[in-house]
């Protein structure tokens, strides 16, 4: 009992230590709905604007959060058949040079191939084939409720700048884990 | 014609539809997560607007924020001010962005080449 709830403290003040470090300001694990990235984006809201940040890159990383958490919680897979819940995890991390938005959630493994050829067009492209391909997506989805698949990566990718980064582990016969990192430029 | 006028929240936008005063604005903040719910109303007032709408029509946005899912229902809006273009009447979207927000000027401009309606993009500076 005493050596558990040494662990804990322990486990909590790595944690601590661990952020700190690498100046993550956010760290989530759970359920997440449109009240949870309200908080979140309200929240990192509030810290941008006491910071010394410009205002594009404020912007930027609400917008790249927003899509983050609603990517998860209208497309993350349960564990299993029966599990409903929309779960990921979520940290912000802010570095010299960059602001890092990590999200992971569960896919099923049979959909893991279309993500990762999505992804990679989306990085194969520069900023005006994102801007085509954002267009031609977006007009398909206002045709079809089912079409734009991917119109929140593109619209990452065009927004930082960057390529996306992304692995997917496999948890099991059924389902991997997919973590993206999507990195905005302070400057 | 019956008068929208919404008020917005941390996710939802200001909506003002008046047909009688010309007044047509979407601004704030569009980010539901269920963007149709939002929506519905509006994309019905103005299917009812476009038979028969006013001989001129400036619809301004002005958003801070909007998310992906919004952004197909902003072309939605569009693609039904383009059929009104197409009968025949005038139509000019006022595209307000915060200056130097590349990014909702880019937007703007990435919707001008998919609907046939004129443009006109407007900076405007924060208060705050």
């Amino acid at each position: 009992m005493e050596k558990e709830k040494h662990n804990f403290l322990e486990f909590a003040y790595q944690l601590y230590k661990t952020m700190k470090t690498n100046e993550i300001s956010l760290v989530y694990e759970g359920e997440v709905t449109q009240e949870i990235t309200k908080t979140f984006t309200a929240l990192t809201e509030k810290n941008l604007s006491k910071s010394a940040e410009s205002n594009t890159v404020q912007k930027k990383v609400f917008n790249v959060m927003v899509e983050c958490l609603q990517n998860i919680s209208k497309h993350a897979d349960g564990l299993s058949e029966d599990d409903e819940d929309r779960r990921g995890i979520v940290m912000v991390s802010k570095g010299d040079d960059t602001y890092k938005i990590i999200t992971g959630n569960i896919i099923k493994n049979e959909r893991v191939e279309g993500l990762q050829e999505t992804l990679e067009l989306i990085n194969s492209l520069d900023k005006k084939g994102l801007s085509d391909l954002f267009k031609q997506q977006i007009r398909e989805a206002s045709l079809s409720e089912k079409g734009g698949a991917g119109l929140g990566l593109i619209d990452i990718a065009k927004k930082t700048g960057s390529k996306l980064s992304y692995q997917f582990k496999e948890l099991n016969e059924q389902v991997s884990f997919f973590i993206l990192t999507s990195t905005i430029r302070r400057n | 014609m019956e008068v929208i006028n919404i008020k917005g929240t941390d996710d939802t936008p200001n909506v003002i539809l008046d047909k009688d005063s010309g007044q047509f604005e979407i601004s704030g903040r569009s980010l539901p997560e269920d963007v149709n719910q939002f929506y519905e109303q509006i994309l019905d007032w103005i299917d009812e607007y476009a038979k028969d709408p006013n001989d001129r029509t400036e619809f301004n946005f002005k958003l801070e924020y909007f998310n992906t899912a919004s952004s197909k229902i902003i072309l939605d809006i569009l693609l039904k001010f383009e059929e009104i273009v197409e009968d025949g009447k005038e139509v000019v979207i006022k595209w307000h962005y915060e200056e130097d927000e590349e990014d909702m000027l880019e937007a703007g401009e990435e919707y001008s080449d998919i609907v046939e309606i004129p443009f006109d993009y407007l900076p405007y500076v924060d208060e705050d």
